[in-house]
């Protein structure tokens, strides 16, 4: 039996998430529901995916008058797949969607970081509670596997600390002013233009993006009860040149490193530019993210992979999904 | 360490095993094959990194014949570097290096600076050298205050794994 996927949000992730589930062969999951804010496209015997992403794209998709609540309350699904964009004040929409699948005994599965950085403990209640499956693999690292790999091959293995480089948009950046030696406000308007930096960036340089991630895995990972506020944070709009061919004369590049380490009581979690030798597996290149997994059994453990992208962050929706399909 | 090894073959690995062994990280080995002393003895000097045990590798090594002549043991064994960013000059880096030299366990070994221009923020590396990693960390930690009372920006290395 094909297990029937709601999707919720018709972005790039959206369409990423689409795009991959049409190239499958098998009928392990049949979508019989996408929504975004123009309206809803069902079909219970599952939609034709190849030709709703072309009308898409030709802009003639027809959509019936039905919000994403009510389809999320209404439709008969077995999985919901929740990636509007994140809000980090209020994870709305996504929370109240994620809250209202879980409560109806549904799977979700989604990549925005607000709702699981404000409330992971809640949410995974709920699941609990509904006896179904709460995933976010996509949240942090995008296509970089951390969570899964947490719960697979590193099961066993008590988890001592995680920091990484986790935008995509701030190591840009700081390649770039390293490797050309340009200033900070030159390569932040070329990261613009190519679309890397979005056009108001605080969210990306300030260092707010990492902190939310840092906050999920904190939560999620240790068992922390933290927030947005608990972080420690410093963003990269004050790294001058000067200061990254100083680290460069040493050997070191300056990457913005998210860190989280219970350290019993007294944790530390913090976003802050960090020196990183350049040998070490931490200096990634361009828009690269890469994790270092501090393990008890089986020591360092690093990830390094794409950490934004249509199709990279469908692929870590998709591993979620195929958990949820592997437990029935 | 100076060593003074017997002039017959097999004695510099002798000499360098128990070093090893005892985790130590030889870092240099000179063998002064030339400087022969009355005694017909060879000397070895070596330096190396070990975090304690130096009493047993001594009786070690001379159980096994070989005469350990002298040692110096230099505590400053842990160092990093970090980078500072903000008006440095202004805020007085003589007072933030003498901050960290007055703690008795800590010390700024290296500074390099970078002045872009006189209302411009500067930049300065500086390395700090302490007697362990407890006491580098609160080195750390006194910069960090310093700094946040100076409102300069401090980029410190990530945690590696160090032997």
């Amino acid at each position: 039996m094909a297990l029937k996927v709601a999707i919720i949000g018709f972005g790039s992730v959206g369409k990423g998430v689409i795009k991959v589930l049409s190239e499958r062969k098998d009928d392990t999951f049949r979508v019989v529901a996408i929504t975004d804010s123009k309206g809803a496209v069902l079909d219970d015997k599952g939609l034709d995916l190849a030709d709703v992403l072309k009308r898409k794209k030709n802009g003639d998709l027809k959509r019936a008058n039905m919000s994403s609540m009510g389809v999320i309350k209404e439709a008969d699904y077995d999985i919901l797949v929740e990636v509007t964009p994140t809000d980090a004040k209020t994870g709305e929409p996504g929370l109240s969607y994620i809250r209202e699948a879980l409560k109806r005994g549904k799977h979700a599965v989604t990549s925005n970081k607000g709702p699981v950085a404000l409330r992971y403990k809640e949410l995974c209640e709920l699941a609990k509670k509904n006896h179904v499956q709460f995933l976010f693999e996509a949240t942090v690292g995008g296509a970089m596997p951390v969570f899964n790999l947490m719960r697979g091959p590193l099961a066993g293995n008590p988890i001592t600390s995680i920091e990484g480089i986790f935008n995509g948009t701030c190591n840009y950046i700081l390649t770039r002013m390293a490797s050309e030696g340009l200033p900070y406000d030159m390569v932040l308007s070329e990261a613009k233009e190519l679309g890397i930096a979005e056009a108001d960036p605080t969210y990306d340089v300030e260092g707010i993006d990492t902190a939310l991630k840092l906050v999920i895995l904190a939560n999620s990972v240790f068992g922390m009860d933290v927030g947005l506020d608990d972080v420690d944070r410093v963003g990269i709009s004050s790294v001058c040149l000067e200061a990254l061919k100083l680290a460069g004369e040493a050997g070191m590049v300056i990457k913005l490193i998210g860190e989280v380490r219970p350290n019993g009581g007294e944790y530390v979690l913090r976003v802050s530019p960090r020196l990183v030798p350049k040998t070490h597996p931490l200096a990634v290149q361009g828009t690269l993210n890469a994790a270092l997994i501090q393990t008890k059994l089986a020591g360092e453990i690093f990830v390094i992979g794409k950490g934004a992208g249509s199709i990279e962050t469908a692929s870590a929706i998709l591993s979620d999904m195929l958990y949820i399909a592997s437990l029935q | 360490m100076d060593l003074e090894l017997k002039d017959i073959p097999g004695q510099l690995v002798k000499a360098l095993e128990p070093i090893s062994d005892a985790g130590g990280n030889i870092v240099t080995v000179v063998h002064h094959h030339e400087q022969r002393t009355n005694r017909g003895t060879i000397p070895l000097q070596v330096v190396f990194e070990m975090e304690d045990g130096l009493d047993e590798l001594k009786k070690k090594l001379e159980s096994r014949g070989i005469k350990v002549v002298r040692f110096n043991e230099l505590r400053l064994l842990e160092r990093k570097t970090v980078v500072l960013v903000g008006h440095i000059i202004h805020s007085d880096i003589r007072d933030t290096i003498e901050h960290i030299d007055s703690t008795g366990y800590a010390e700024v070994v290296e500074l390099a600076m970078s002045m872009p221009g006189i209302s411009l923020k500067s930049s300065a590396r500086i390395s700090i050298s302490a007697t362990g990693k407890a006491e580098m960390k609160k080195a750390l930690r006194l910069l960090r205050d310093i700094a946040k009372e100076k409102d300069l920006l401090v980029i410190e290395p990530i945690e590696t794994e160090e032997a």
